[in-house]
């Protein structure tokens, strides 16, 4: 039975680059995905694009593109990535040019565009999905509305011989999706094979984190070499059925725990899970460990879709201030919290006017609060003020409130941090499939 | 004990919203999993993290249960002011929940 080998090469927008290479090398792989869109990422990309228009697309592009595509182009490889952002045209020239001076020339890119529906969405009546407010109303705090599109243009792009496929926004499990679709020939309402094909997406697409990244716990998950972590290559036969596995030799391991980590991770409801194409069902797949770093999943299904996509919209929502100082030795905690409420009625006396605020000693009570606290007394406390503020003015200050600690504060504070930034909030609407309208442009290295 | 002698975790956020998977390492302890680790416990074990309600999947076959926790990254990952954003250190505190010991296997013992 025909089995198609596809390596995820990153995670994230900043992963690792050497674990792709060695995919490229060494995995038999006849695709190489690279996941690199945050939900936020897209909405910086786009303003970076308004600053200046040949930009907007990953900063990574051209490191990845110059350590894998020689490998690929030897191997017949073909690449598809969303690295394209915020400007896939941008980053198909600039993969063009690339490819030309490896001595690539003829290398088949296409761009994947049609995400941006910011026009569509400000035209229409759209209710924020998180707090019900009307995108209308963020008026020219609006930065970027993009919506997940499905496998439709890849495989597209596919059939028509392109090498390299690079998109802007695309739900991330169909970087996987559509390459089996286009191998496979599977129909686009065989809706039990797109979701086992949902599977594999949403398996692959976060790369090292189901090879053993973001799974040790030494004593109890001990996972050896993280430092030379392989990322994953999924191998896909026509029913969909998956074996996950790496490059032998490389760091990490594959077993039944990472992989049923992965699949749960950013899922809800198991029997639902959205995408463009269908809704995928993972209530049944089972996960059976054939060898070692060989683990087949199986048992993806999956409904008809919603006809509806995901729009992730960017926009301005205020300034952040933060500061950060340390303190340790016996009394250190009583140090930390003298200092919080001395910052506190700084802020107060300064006028600062903070929306919403923490005042946090790390070591102690940062990430989890206080409720579930036993151990009391840290050797070592960091003390962090953070607040929300309609000014960079104000936002600055807060920092600075937290540096002025040094020569007015408690004894001993050390390692003084501060900064300011503009937020740029993400929220989602949901669009009708209809209203979007995906396009390929070839181009020839 | 505590959960993390029977399970292991990963957190998963997607807006405002956390899932928390907790995996039984034996699948055996699943049952025994089930019935104490409810959304009710979960929900007042991540009390003043979590402001909104807690649901939970089941997930037999994978010997796994998914919880998703609304209302609990601080207004959402893009837009919080928590020192971990995206609430990845919250399948620790999970792991943190005390549980019963489960009961007794009965396994040969030779002498």
């Amino acid at each position: 039975m025909k089995t198609i080998r596809i390596g995820a090469g990153a995670g994230y927008s900043g992963d690792r680059i050497e674990p792709a290479v060695e995919l490229a090398e060494q995995g038999a792989l006849h695709y190489l995905v690279f996941e690199c869109l945050a939900e936020r990422t897209i909405a910086l990309a786009q303003q970076a694009k308004r600053q200046h228009p040949e930009s907007g697309y990953d900063p990574l592009l051209e490191a990845r593109l110059r350590a894998v595509l020689p490998a690929c182009r030897a191997k017949g490889i073909k690449v598809i990535t969303n690295m394209g952002a915020a400007n896939p045209e941008a980053a198909v020239r600039k993969a063009a040019a690339i490819a030309r001076s490896l001595g690539l020339a003829g290398l088949k890119i296409a761009a994947i565009t049609g995400d941006d529906v910011l026009t569509a969405v400000q035209r229409g009546h759209y209710r924020l999905e998180e707090t019900g407010d009307l995108v209308a109303d963020l008026a020219n705090r609006i930065i970027s509305a993009n919506a997940y599109l499905g496998v439709a243009p890849i495989v597209a792009a596919l059939a028509a011989g392109a090498e390299l496929v690079i998109t802007g926004r695309v739900a991330d499990p169909a970087l996987f999706l559509a390459p089996l679709i286009h191998e496979f020939g599977w129909a686009m309402d065989d809706w039990d094979r797109l979701g086992q094909g949902t599977v594999v997406g949403h398996l692959l697409e976060c790369a090292g984190q189901i090879t053993g990244g973001y799974f040790a716990d030494p004593g109890f998950k001990d996972v050896a070499n993280l430092a030379r972590l392989g990322f994953p290559i999924g191998e896909v036969n026509e029913q969909g059925d998956l074996i996950v596995t790496k490059v032998a030799g490389s760091g990490g391991q594959v077993t039944s725990a990472t992989c049923k980590e992965q699949l749960l991770y950013e899922i809800h409801d198991p029997n639902a899970y959205f995408q463009p194409d269908v809704v995928a069902d993972f209530s049944q797949v089972t996960v059976e460990e054939l060898a070692r770093d060989r683990v087949r999943v199986t048992g993806g299904r999956g409904k008809p879709k919603t006809g509806a996509l995901k729009v992730s919209i960017g926009y301005v929502d205020g300034y952040i201030g933060e500061g950060q100082l340390s303190y340790a030795g016996a009394g250190a905690r009583a140090r930390g919290q003298l200092a919080l409420d001395i910052v506190r009625e700084r802020l107060q006396l300064t006028q600062v006017q903070m929306h919403e605020s923490h005042f946090d000693l790390i070591g102690l009570n940062a990430l989890h609060g206080t409720e579930r606290i036993t151990e009391t007394e840290p050797y070592e406390v960091r003390l962090r003020v953070v607040g929300r503020t309609t000014s960079l003015a104000e936002a600055i200050r807060i920092g600075n409130e937290v540096e002025t600690l040094y020569t007015n504060g408690p004894a001993g504070g050390g390692g003084a941090f501060k900064a300011a930034r503009e937020v740029l909030a993400v929220q989602s609407v949901l669009l009708p499939e209809a209203l979007v309208q995906p396009s390929i442009q070839f181009t020839e290295a | 004990m505590k959960l993390r002698m029977l399970a292991h975790s990963r957190a998963g956020d997607k807006g405002n919203t956390s899932n928390i998977s907790v995996i039984a390492y034996d699948p055996k302890d699943y049952e025994h999993l089930c019935h104490y680790v409810t959304a009710a416990r979960v929900k007042d074990h991540f009390q003043g993290l979590v402001q909104g309600d807690v649901i939970r999947y089941e997930l037999p076959k994978l010997g796994a249960l998914n919880f998703v926790l609304f209302d609990a990254l601080g207004g959402g990952v893009t837009r919080s002011l928590a020192l971990d954003a995206h609430g990845k250190s919250l399948s620790s505190a999970m792991l943190e929940l005390e549980i019963p010991d489960p009961p007794a296997r009965h396994e040969t013992i030779s002498v």
